[in-house]
């Protein structure tokens, strides 16, 4: 069958995450953008919402079921708060559910309930790196066996929270596919070695990070000995930020919206001039088909579809066109005023560039 | 729940179809398209036998009427299945569509015209006018808006309907152009064309009405086929009305409306409303058998698509194609979602213009595309591709242009009147 009908209990999460995004994230956005920084009790807030909790089994400390549906309704909403809050609530996610999807039993048991009881924590993941073709799946951060386990060599960049994290999931190649290895805080040879400053999100915090022979015991290796398919979690990455792109599209395409639909020009408002009407009837039907071709590949992941993992890289590669295509002309939209940083849509149409190099910064 | 999942009878609908679209429709697609005005009366007569045998087919889904006798079911099996007539109908657009535009276009059963009785007429009407595509012989309908004056704007419609105080009759006299299956359903069957005409010249839509014009009136003639640039296969009439007398009840909608303002315009928008997706649906079948030509090519040379790759490690045509599935899948949710929406009786208008928008903008842009990437073989007419090039570009101009379809998301979106955004 089919349904476009979100369940009640889906409705009434992205409702509360709707008010949130409303009254708090977005509020907040623009300081915390030009300040550098998010306001942690903004955060603990959106985390408060419960999302990665209710993804995360009973046994595991959580209340709920993994679907990727929901996550992909709930990173929506987030972003179309703030991109940079959006991913700051989701950061333990990061960590968390690559581990829910393939860590084994004694992964979970040690490292699910501590995240998902607590306040939130950051605990965070390492995957990218500084290569304009940059691929998930040729890693130049390799794991080498050793003795003892496995050591990483590499350095990653735009790791968020790396500094605070308590613990780092870092992604190496090690025998020509993509491992994560679980590195706890302050393991030796892990250099934190910058902040970095970037075009958008700047509220939140990524760092440089080196790798110099780190050692990681043989039972942090993901999914253990015989290590994980990392095909799940690319998938849980692309539909994260596919739908973070959508939310972030929205708020640009209502912000413009309702600007022009009070701006005067020549008489008339600026909505009423066809070129911009149909800019506008353009983005947002931009917008629906990327959503809806978000949640199928989101509902083929939970149903274990064959295609998931091709729908999801091309609702990805529809989501990053869109982000840019709608963010720039809501900037457009708005004339000099998008230019000028008091208005949020120059801020999103930076973010809304970030989304084609952003695989790795949230998962759902 | 949000779910994607492929209801049963739609699936075996699928296969059943891709069937005709293989065997009936591909075989004969050239010849169509060299012998314009030539009638595929093999396909026409099949898909007559074939829908009289199943009862499916009419653009606008039939309320049946309520079986009394049913037995009583115990609750769990009462509990209502899912309406999903429009969905099927757009997938049985799209599959047909697939094979081939043009011939689908000749699909007896009423098409548009069906679709206006549908949407406006009365209980009666719909008995009296519907109850022939049921009959022994394929039956055609169809729908005449466009005047050579009066495209997009239908405001600016000249036909006029004078009622005879006498006869108790519709006098209709104008031109009409563009009617698509309009010889078939007055020339080559006991069909029938819905036409629209003012009662009042001054009072613009108020003023318009639909009426249905019987094959066999001699007050309609056919005047002209139009040679065009694709769908061959569907002739594109113009029918002059002179002195052509209707009966009364030939006004389709209750007696009421005659006074009322612009409930017939409503009754025409409404008809869009419903039949807006599933054009767009006849567009992706064309555009996706143009996509899967050129990847069937590629892969013939040893040419596969890396899905997954970052978009800097892609060829040019792998990108290119990739940026082709995002626009079709996507287009299609759209008309999916509209229709799903129809099925569910949502208020859907700007979901069915948002999906004509996307499908006019895809449908185009893939076939240009695929016809570019094949380089000399897609030019040729040697393939299909060039004629599916053809065929496309009429999604993004009946039923509404682009243009008129981004007016009406627009004014959803902006919450503004047609005075306000032209
Ligand atoms: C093959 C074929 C089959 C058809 N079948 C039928 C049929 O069965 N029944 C029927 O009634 N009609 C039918 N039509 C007519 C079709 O619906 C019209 O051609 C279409 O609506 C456009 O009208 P027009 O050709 O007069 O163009 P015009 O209305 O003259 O438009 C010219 C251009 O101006 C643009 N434009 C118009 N108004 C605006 C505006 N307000 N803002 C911005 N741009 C605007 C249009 O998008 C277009 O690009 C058919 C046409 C064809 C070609």
């Amino acid at each position: 069958m089919y349904s476009f009908e979100p369940s009640e209990e889906q409705k009434m999460l992205v409702d509360a995450i709707n008010r949130y995004a409303i009254t708090d994230l977005r509020k907040q956005a623009h300081q915390a953008e030009e300040d550098n920084q998010l306001p942690i009790p903004l955060v603990e807030k959106g985390w408060e919402l419960g999302f990665l909790q209710a993804s995360i089994p009973e046994a595991f400390g959580g209340f709920g079921e993994r679907s990727a549906v929901t996550g992909v309704l709930a990173a929506e909403e987030l972003a179309y708060g703030d991109l940079a809050g959006a991913m700051a609530i989701l950061l333990p996610g990061l960590f968390a559910t690559p581990i829910l999807l393939a860590g084994d039993d004694a992964q979970k048991e040690t490292y699910l309930p501590p995240i998902v009881e607590a306040e939130w924590t950051p605990y965070t993941s390492a995957l990218i790196e500084a290569q304009f073709d940059f691929d998930p799946n040729k890693l130049n951060t390799v794991a080498e066996k050793n003795g003892k386990g496995y050591l990483l060599k590499g350095e990653k960049i735009y790791v968020p929270f790396a500094e605070e994290a308590h613990a780092v999931l870092v992604y190496a190649q090690y025998g020509g596919d993509t491992q994560g290895f679980i590195v706890p805080k302050d393991t030796e040879g892990v250099e934190i070695v910058e902040r970095q400053k970037v075009m958008g999100v700047n509220a939140l915090p990524l760092y440089k990070v080196k790798f110099n022979d780190v050692l990681v015991p043989r039972e942090n290796r993901l999914g253990g000995e015989a290590g994980h398919d990392f095909a799940p979690i690319l998938d849980a990455s692309r539909l994260g930020l596919a739908a973070m792109a959508v939310g972030l599209s929205r708020a640009a395409f209502e912000y413009a919206r309702d600007y022009a639909k009070e701006r005067d020009v020549f008489g008339v408002k600026v909505a009423q001039k066809q070129t911009i009407a149909f800019m506008m009837a353009e983005m947002v039907t931009e917008i629906e088909a990327i959503r809806l071709l978000t949640w199928e590949a989101a509902w083929m992941v939970d149903n274990n579809k064959e295609d998931a993992s091709k729908e999801a890289y091309l609702a990805l590669t529809g989501a990053m066109d869109m982000a840019m295509m709608v963010t720039d002309r809501a900037v457009q939209i708005l004339g000099g005023h998008g230019y000028i940083r008091e208005h949020p849509v120059e801020l999103w149409m930076r973010n809304g560039r970030g989304i084609a190099t952003m695989l790795g910064l949230t998962i759902v | 729940m949000i779910e994607f999942e492929m209801p049963k009878p739609i699936a075996q609908q699928n296969y059943v179809l891709k069937t005709v679209a293989d065997n009936m429709m591909r075989p004969v697609s050239r010849h169509f398209d060299e012998h314009e005005h030539e009638i595929p009366w093999d396909y026409i007569n099949f898909m007559h036998m074939a829908m009289r045998a199943t009862g499916a087919g009419s653009l606008a889904p039939r309320e049946r009427p309520k079986d009394e006798k049913k037995e009583e079911k115990p609750d769990e099996e009462k509990k209502k299945r899912p309406p999903i007539a429009y969905q099927m109908l757009a997938f049985m657009l799209e599959t047909l569509s697939w094979g081939d535009v043009g011939i689908y276009l000749v699909t007896p059963g009423g098409g548009l015209g069906s679709a206006a009785v549908e949407a406006a007429g009365t209980p009666e009407q719909k008995q009296k006018f519907l109850a022939r595509f049921a009959e022994e012989k394929p039956t055609f309908a169809a729908m005449a808006m466009t005047e050579p004056q009066a495209g997009s704007d239908t405001s600016a419609i000249r036909a006029t309907a004078v009622l005879d105080k006498e006869t108790n009759e519709w006098i209709l006299n104008g031109e009409k152009i563009f009617v698509t299956a309009g010889h078939k359903a007055l020339l080559e069957s006991q069909g029938f064309v819905v036409v629209w005409a003012t009662i009042d010249p001054k009072a613009g839509r108020a003023g318009m009405r639909s009426f249905v014009v019987e094959a066999g009136n001699p007050g309609a003639t056919v005047t002209k086929l139009e040679h065009k640039l694709g769908i061959r296969a569907s002739d594109t009439a113009s029918i002059v009305m002179q002195d052509c007398r209707v009966p009364f009840d030939a006004m389709l909608g209750s007696p009421e409306i005659v006074t009322k303002s612009t409930k017939g315009f409503k009754g025409a928008m409404a008809t869009f409303d419903a039949t807006r997706p599933l054009v767009a649906a006849t567009g992706i079948g064309v555009a996706r058998a143009s996509l899967e030509l050129l990847i069937e090519t590629l892969a013939a040379q040893g040419i596969t698509i890396r899905y997954g790759l970052p978009r800097q490690k892609l060829t040019n045509i792998e990108r290119e194609i990739i940026d082709m599935e995002v626009m079709l899948r996507s287009a299609w949710l759209l008309i999916l979602k509209a229709v799903w929406m129809a099925d569910n009786r949502k208020h859907n208008p700007m979901e069915a213009s948002m999906s004509k928008v996307r499908a006019g903008d895809v449908v185009t842009k893939v076939t240009q595309k695929a016809v570019e990437i094949m380089g000399p073989l897609g030019y040729s007419r040697d393939l299909l591709l060039e004629k599916w090039f053809r065929d496309a570009k009429i999604t993004d101009i009946y039923e509404g242009t682009g243009q008129i379809n981004r007016l009406i998301v627009a004014r959803n979106i902006f919450d503004y009147s047609g005075s306000e955004l032209r």
